[in-house]
Formats: structure tokens, C-alpha cells, sequence
């Protein structure tokens, strides 16, 4: 009974804090209703006996949010929300693909026969995910480090304010390659033949 | 709490995750309903495990997998966000209309 109150009370607000996400007038409190949706739905994998994953939900959101509240700060244009801010474009086609993809997934969840198979009481999930983790799974596990080695490099890559050959908005044309000549070599070419020397570095 | 409950639960964030990623104008915001809609993906992949697969580690291992697509996602949407706004001073989609730089 506890547990059902405590699961429908911290549903409501992980969806109301969601909903209040796009209607928050400032980007940061924004980010920080999407925060309170994010502990919600952890405390939700808590009370699922999933405590491990609950908790590092919850201690990623909060460092990732807390990124992103700088980043709203960075690229906000309407400081501490003084004004109204709506922000939208096309809204009611969103509205539409909002409400039917939840009406999609919805239906499945009530229609679908799913198997019921609790996890037996007395067995920490904790340890399985553990065994799990370093065991059969490890490379699932390793590939997801990876995975985010090589995200963090790209991020690197992207966001860098020199590219390979300048600054970033140069693009990546490579400058010409053309070996220059020595300069007696240039001086008998130039009397042979009067065409102009392209100099190396010149584009066309 | 039944499954299904907590599968309409996830849609609800899901659902919301959609019209915020297809409504706002702000990349930023276009980030954050890309992240209500993992948040209600995990959801439904931490009930699923709890309650349809017997308490198999691997159901965990799929949500973890997930995490793992979200802190990709941030990583990579905050690094084009500071990409294209150095290129184009751009901070919003309608000014970047053109694809050539």
C-alpha cells in the first residue's frame, strides 16, 4: 500500500516535472525541472529494487544538469526568466506526434501480454549486476567505455576553436601541397617561358 | 505497481520528450526533450526487468547501455551546440537554414 502511494506520488512528478520542463520561463530552471524528473524516475528504479541503477541515474542527471544550467546560462537570451518565454515552432504538429507516440506506447504497455516473472526476494540485484558487469557482460561493459572515450574525443574534435588547418570555421581544406621549386630552377623556367609562377600558398 | 502502469508512466516522459524535441527552437531545449525521452526509455527498461525477466542482470545491462547512449548524446549535442554557434552565431534552428557553411 506504502509502496504503491510513495510509486504513484513520485510518478506524478517525474511527468509533471517533464511537462514543466518546456513551460519553465528561464532555461536553467528548466534544466532543473528536468533534473526532478530525472531523481524521480530514479527513486522509481529504487523502489524496483534496481537501487544501483536508480542512484547513478541520479548522481549522472545531477552533474549532467548541472552542465547544462551553465550551458542555459551561456546561451539563454531572456536572464532569470523576467519574461515570458516560449520558444516554439510548429507547435501543434509536436503536440500531435507528442500525444500519439505516448497514446502508441501506451497502448502497447496495456494491450501487450507480457510475461510475469518477479525477481525472487532474497537475491541482491546489486551483486548480479556486479558479477554481471565484470563477468559475462564485460563486453558490453568495455564497449560502453569505449564508446564514451571516443565521445569524448569527438566532443573535443567538434567543439575545438583551432580545426586541423586553422580556425574551426576555415573547414578542413587542406592548404596546397605544391613543392617549391629551388630558385635557380623557377629563374630558367621563367625564361623559358613567360607564363607567370603560381606561387605556393595562392588559391586560384 | 503493475507493469502497465509503470509502461504508461514511461510513455507520458516519452510522449512530453516528443513535443519538446519537436516544438523548441533553443538546441538546448531540442537536448533536453531528447533526454525525457531516454528518461522514460529507462523507465521502462528498469520495470521491465523488475518485473517481466526473473531478476536476469541483463535486463540491468540493457539500462545501463542506455545510460551510456545518453551521456553520448549530451556529450556530442553540447560539442555541436558550441561548434555551430563559433561557425554560424547561431543558437536557434531557423538560423541555420543553409547547409553551406
Amino acid at each position: 500500500m506504502i509502496l504503491n502511494v510513495t510509486f504513484w506520488a513520485f510518478s506524478a512528478l517525474a511527468v509533471f516535472s517533464g511537462w514543466r520542463v518546456f513551460r519553465a520561463d528561464s532555461m536553467v530552471r528548466a534544466a532543473y525541472w528536468l533534473l526532478l524528473s530525472f531523481a524521480a524516475v530514479g527513486i522509481i528504479l529504487v523502489l524496483l529494487k534496481a537501487e544501483f541503477l536508480g542512484l547513478i541515474l541520479i548522481l549522472m542527471m545531477g552533474g549532467e544538469m548541472t552542465i547544462m544550467a551553465v550551458f542555459m546560462v551561456a546561451f539563454m537570451m531572456n536572464p532569470a526568466g523576467l519574461n515570458p518565454m516560449t520558444m516554439v515552432h510548429r507547435n501543434s504538429v509536436a503536440i500531435v506526434a507528442g500525444v500519439v507516440s505516448f497514446l502508441a506506447i501506451a497502448a502497447l504497455g496495456l494491450f501487450a501480454r507480457f510475461p510475469v516473472a518477479r525477481a525472487p526476494a532474497g537475491v541482491d540485484p546489486t551483486r548480479k549486476l556486479g558479477v554481471e558487469l565484470l563477468g559475462n557482460s564485460m563486453l558490453v561493459f568495455q564497449t560502453a567505455g569505449v564508446t564514451l572515450l571516443a565521445a569524448m574525443i569527438a566532443a573535443i574534435a567538434i567543439s575545438s576553436a583551432r580545426g586541423r588547418y586553422g580556425d574551426a570555421d576555415q573547414g578542413s581544406v587542406e592548404p596546397d601541397q605544391m613543392v617549391t621549386a629551388p630558385a635557380g630552377d623557377v629563374a630558367a623556367a621563367a625564361a623559358h617561358d613567360p607564363a607567370p609562377v603560381i606561387s605556393p600558398g595562392v588559391h586560384q | 505497481m503493475t507493469l502497465q502502469a509503470l509502461i504508461v508512466v514511461a510513455a507520458a516522459l516519452f510522449g512530453i520528450g516528443v513535443y519538446g524535441a519537436l516544438s523548441q527552437q533553443s538546441f538546448v531545449m531540442i537536448m533536453m526533450g531528447l533526454e525525457l525521452m531516454l528518461n522514460g526509455t529507462i523507465l521502462a527498461g528498469g520495470s521491465m526487468w523488475a518485473l517481466t525477466t526473473g531478476g536476469s542482470p541483463k535486463g540491468q545491462m540493457l539500462v545501463v547501455v542506455l545510460m551510456t547512449v545518453m551521456a553520448v548524446e549530451a556529450a556530442m549535442g553540447f560539442a555541436l551546440v558550441i561548434g555551430i554557434y563559433r561557425v554560424r552565431k547561431a543558437d536557434i534552428t531557423e538560423k541555420i537554414k543553409r547547409l553551406k557553411g
